[in-house]
Formats: C-alpha cells, sequence, structure tokens
C-alpha cells in the first residue's frame, strides 16, 4: 500500500470565500478519501431567533447566508403562515416571485463566475460578475440594498413594486437575458471547459437519492424535484414555467442546469409583471394581530435547493422553536462520493459544483463520550476552566 | 515621509479573513476586484497568504472558534499591517452579538486601523474607507 498524504484545503483558504476545513487524503495525485471539519462560521442562529419577535426573525434569517437572502424569509414565512393559516393577496404573490427569482439569477451567474475561476477560466468569471451587477442596481430600487433585501412580513412584502418600476426591470431582464446567451455559447463551445468539466464528480441518480441531496445536484442528476412545482407556493402555480433536468450528473450537467434555469426566472419574473398590472396597487399585505398556538412547516426552493423551516410556537410574540436545514447540508455529503477517485485538480472544481454554502449549513460539533455520555474537553479548554476555578476561589476569599 | 507612510505608498495587496459572517460582505469585497469596481487598477490584489499582506480585512462576527485562529493570522502578519473590519458584524458583532458563541468582536481581539459599518457595506464603501484609511496614514 502506498502513503497517503494529507492536503488540507481551509479554514482561510484563497479558493474559498467562507471559512471551513476539507482534508483531502491523497495517493499520489489521486483523491482517496475526504473529511470535512465545520464549526467556524457558527453564529447559534436558532437559538438566536428564539430571543427575537417574529417580525424581528426575518432580518435575522435573512443573515444566515448572503447570497441566497431571499430564500430563508420565504421558507420562515411560509411555516408561519401555515400556522396562523392566513392566504395572502396575489400582489404579495407576484413581489415574493420576483424577487425569488431575480435572486436565483444573481446567485446563479455568481456561481458561473466562480466556476469558471477555478478552472482558471477568468473571463468567464468577470463577465459573470459584470452582468450581475444590473441586477443588484435592481435590488437597490426595489428594497434599498444590494443584499439583505428586508422585503418579507408575515401576511404580505414589506414595499410595493409600483408601475414606474417595471419598465426598469424588463430593461434589465432583457439585458440579463442576452448576456446569459454569451455565457451559455462561452460554456458549451469551449473545448477546454468541456474537457475539465465533463465526466469530472459525476453523481448517479442512486447517489442523490442515498445522499437525499436537492435542487441543481439533484436535477442534474436526473432526479426531478423542485419545491416550486412539488409543494406551490407564492405565485409559481400562477406562471407557466418548467424544470429544467439533466441526465450527465456532472459538473458540465449542473453548469447547464444553472444556465437553463436562469431562462426560467427571467420568464417567471416577465409573467409575475404582466400579474402586477392587473393587481390593485398597494395591496401588499394582510394585516396579522395575533400568532397561535400550533407548528408549521415552511419550505421554499432557494438557488441552491430545498429550504425547510420548521416553527413552533406557543402563542408568544417568539417561536418556541426554530428549525433550519439549508439545502447545502445534504450536498455537501455528495463530496464523499463525486471527490473520491478524482485527481486534486478536479477536486476543487466538484467542490465548487453543489454551489456550496457553509454559512447555511454550519453546525456546532460537540464531542461527547460514548460510554458515559460526557462532553469530552480538550487539553486547552481543561486549563482555561481550571483558571476560571482558581480564579474564583481568589475572588471569593 | 514616515515608516508607515512609506509602507502603504504603493499597491496594497490585501488578505481576507472571513469569520463567523453570513457571506455577504465577503461577496462584496469579491465585488470590487470585478469589472464594474476594478480596484486592481490601484494595484490592489487578494493575495493567498497573510505573509504577503499589508491588508487584513476582516468581517464577520467571530465566534469562539475563529477568536485563536484571528490572533494567530495577525502575529503572522508582517508588521505595519492595517486591520480594516468590514461590515457591522466585524465593527460590533451586529445581530449576532447576543449569539451564544460570539467572542466579541474584532476591536477586542486585535487592534483595528479602520471601521467600514453597513450590512453589507457596498463595494464604494469600502473603497471609501480604505481610500480614507491611506490618507490618514
Amino acid at each position: 500500500m502506498s502513503k497517503q498524504t494529507l492536503i488540507p484545503i481551509g479554514p482561510y483558504h484563497p479558493l474559498q470565500e467562507e471559512p471551513e476545513l476539507f482534508k483531502l487524503y491523497c495517493e499520489g495525485e489521486i483523491v482517496k478519501d475526504i473529511k470535512w471539519e465545520t464549526g467556524y462560521n457558527h453564529r447559534g442562529i436558532e437559538k438566536l431567533s428564539e430571543k427575537k419577535s417574529y417580525d424581528e426573525v426575518f432580518f435575522l434569517v435573512e443573515r444566515i447566508c448572503g447570497i441566497c437572502s431571499t430564500s430563508h424569509p420565504f421558507a420562515f414565512a411560509n411555516s408561519v403562515e401555515e400556522i396562523i393559516n392566513v392566504e395572502i393577496t396575489n400582489r404579495a404573490k407576484y413581489i415574493r416571485s420576483i424577487i425569488g427569482e431575480l435572486e436565483r439569477i444573481h446567485s446563479h451567474l455568481l456561481w458561473v463566475g466562480l466556476a469558471g475561476h477555478f478552472l482558471g477560466y477568468n473571463t468567464v468569471f468577470m463577465w459573470a460578475w459584470k452582468y450581475r451587477e444590473p441586477v443588484l442596481d435592481l435590488f437597490e430600487m426595489i428594497a434599498g440594498n444590494r443584499n439583505n433585501y428586508a422585503m418579507f412580513k408575515i401576511g404580505g412584502v414589506r414595499r410595493d413594486i409600483e408601475k414606474a418600476k417595471i419598465p426598469a426591470i424588463q430593461e434589465v431582464l432583457a439585458l440579463v437575458k442576452k448576456k446569459t446567451d454569451l455565457l451559455v455559447g462561452a460554456v458549451t463551445d469551449d473545448p477546454v471547459f468541456h474537457a475539465r468539466t465533463k465526466g469530472v464528480g459525476v453523481l448517479t441518480r442512486e447517489d442523490i437519492v442515498n445522499f437525499a441531496a436537492v435542487g441543481p445536484t439533484a436535477r442534474a442528476s436526473g432526479v426531478d424535484i423542485d419545491i416550486r412545482r412539488d409543494d406551490p407556493y407564492a405565485a409559481y402555480p400562477l406562471v407557466n414555467w418548467k424544470v429544467i433536468t439533466s441526465e450527465a450528473g456532472d459538473v458540465f450537467a449542473k453548469a447547464e442546469v444553472r444556465l437553463l434555469e436562469m431562462y426560467e426566472s427571467i420568464s417567471i419574473i416577465e409573467q409575475c409583471l404582466e400579474g402586477l398590472k392587473r393587481e390593485k396597487e398597494g395591496d401588499i399585505d394582510v394585516k396579522v394581530k395575533h400568532i397561535p398556538e400550533g407548528y408549521g412547516i415552511g419550505r421554499a426552493e432557494a438557488p441552491r435547493g430545498e429550504v425547510f423551516h420548521f416553527v413552533v410556537s406557543d402563542g408568544s410574540n417568539s417561536p418556541a422553536r426554530h428549525k433550519i436545514r439549508a439545502p447545502s447540508y445534504t450536498n455537501i455529503a455528495t463530496f464523499k462520493k463525486s471527490c473520491v477517485g478524482q485527481s486534486i485538480s478536479d477536486a476543487t472544481i466538484t467542490l465548487a459544483a453543489v454551489d456550496p454554502c457553509y454559512c447555511c449549513t454550519e453546525r456546532l460539533a460537540v464531542a461527547i463520550d460514548r460510554n458515559n455520555g460526557q462532553r469530552i474537553m480538550n487539553a486547552k479548554e481543561i486549563i482555561e476552566h481550571s483558571t476560571q476555578i482558581t480564579n474564583r476561589l481568589l475572588n471569593n476569599e | 515621509m514616515g515608516f508607515k507612510t512609506f509602507c502603504f505608498k504603493k499597491s496594497l495587496w490585501l488578505f481576507h479573513f472571513g469569520g463567523a459572517s453570513c457571506n455577504n460582505c465577503d461577496i462584496e469585497i469579491l465585488a470590487c476586484l470585478t469589472p464594474k469596481y476594478d480596484v486592481e487598477r490601484f494595484g490592489m490584489v487578494l493575495v493567498g497568504s497573510i505573509r504577503h499582506a499589508d491588508v487584513l480585512l476582516v468581517n464577520g462576527s467571530i465566534n469562539k472558534k475563529d477568536k485563536p485562529r484571528l490572533l494567530e493570522i495577525y502575529e503572522q502578519a508582517p508588521k505595519p499591517v492595517l486591520v480594516v473590519a468590514i461590515g457591522a458584524c466585524g465593527c460590533t458583532g451586529g445581530i449576532f452579538a447576543e449569539g451564544e458563541t460570539f467572542a466579541g468582536p474584532v476591536d477586542k481581539i486585535i487592534p483595528v486601523d479602520a471601521y467600514i459599518p453597513g450590512c453589507p457595506p457596498k463595494p464604494e464603501a469600502i473603497l471609501a474607507g480604505i481610500v480614507k484609511l491611506l490618507g490618514k496614514n
């Protein structure tokens, strides 16, 4: 047996924007095993949520992840609205869907750019990020901020999209559509891109089912799931669109699914804008006075897959329990299959291909002794603990 | 011309430390490098190692696991180094300051030269902050 080498990626690595540690165990150039370590990004959001009122929780869940900062409020709104059993107005539904789809466009553009960057194809990186800016400008016009839009509230949305703003949105959509053609061309016609991504990081249908992967990762392997169609919410049942799938399961298929999804998003927004023109202006929310006891499940299709929120209400002003599961939580586990057996140089694009979002996924790990259930402390923690006890004794005397 | 002014006269190299953040500030820092803002025309680039950097950009609230690593990275930085805390979380802890894993805002851990507030600050604000910092030194 040959010797295994450990190659760490992270926690603060130029490849990743976020802190996360991957350990690649390699024999020669081939990755034999992969482990990942979390906790660098843990903020205790589920616990924080129990201290805040329902209105404030929206601002908190928005800051779970900056890139999909509408999908979490979306799922949270769905779960709370399930508890109080309220039907929001059509205008609010359209506005919610518009924001959700604009976010999908900017997130997918961001991913295409980063994927190009990881392959050393920096032209695509610069292009994609250049044409992402007009979408962010739209957000600034609608919500007043480039990211973290604070558009959602229980029973509707906070701001209206007035008639005067619609032409500007349509203009940007036309531009994005044209530039998506450009990116599709850059990706599909480029022989180098084909060579680097086809047959790399393949996930079969069985792998997807076994790992319970979601979103574009699953759809690229031929698993036809999409929460927008399977568990309809907001304006998605009111407009015509289709779910994009691909069969190959490699990195190329994932890029293809994301790029084609952008066309669908553009079409959804165009139809929603038509819908907005039919509805009465200003009719954007239903007044909610009280949140009864009970529990609700809210799901939403984020750019990366299904976001799941579970809220328990005890009739008070803040949630009694708030459970969140983000799509990357299951998608990241597929690395165990897709990276193993690849060369190290392909590992980076394979890691990037599921569009992992570590700040959504972050969990706190505590080591517990299996025999007696006690929490295990490391040497540093024990010394710190000991110092604290000494200080306490000194202060008392 | 003082030593510090001499050091920071030309092409600053940046190192980015993302603490426990929501990714937004990270993305806005990256957006500074892309065609619309393009800080590379001033010679600013993101580098992979703190040992090559003149400026340490820190964003996000710092949790218990990040704290020793941030200290270590600061100690490894060649001095003088400018530390910039970016975003509401970097400046004060922001919405996560009440969290149970929160280990203090950046300035409680390492000395900070400039604060750029905002959630997230716009790329223009990040650029303006760094320009002001250079004017000060």
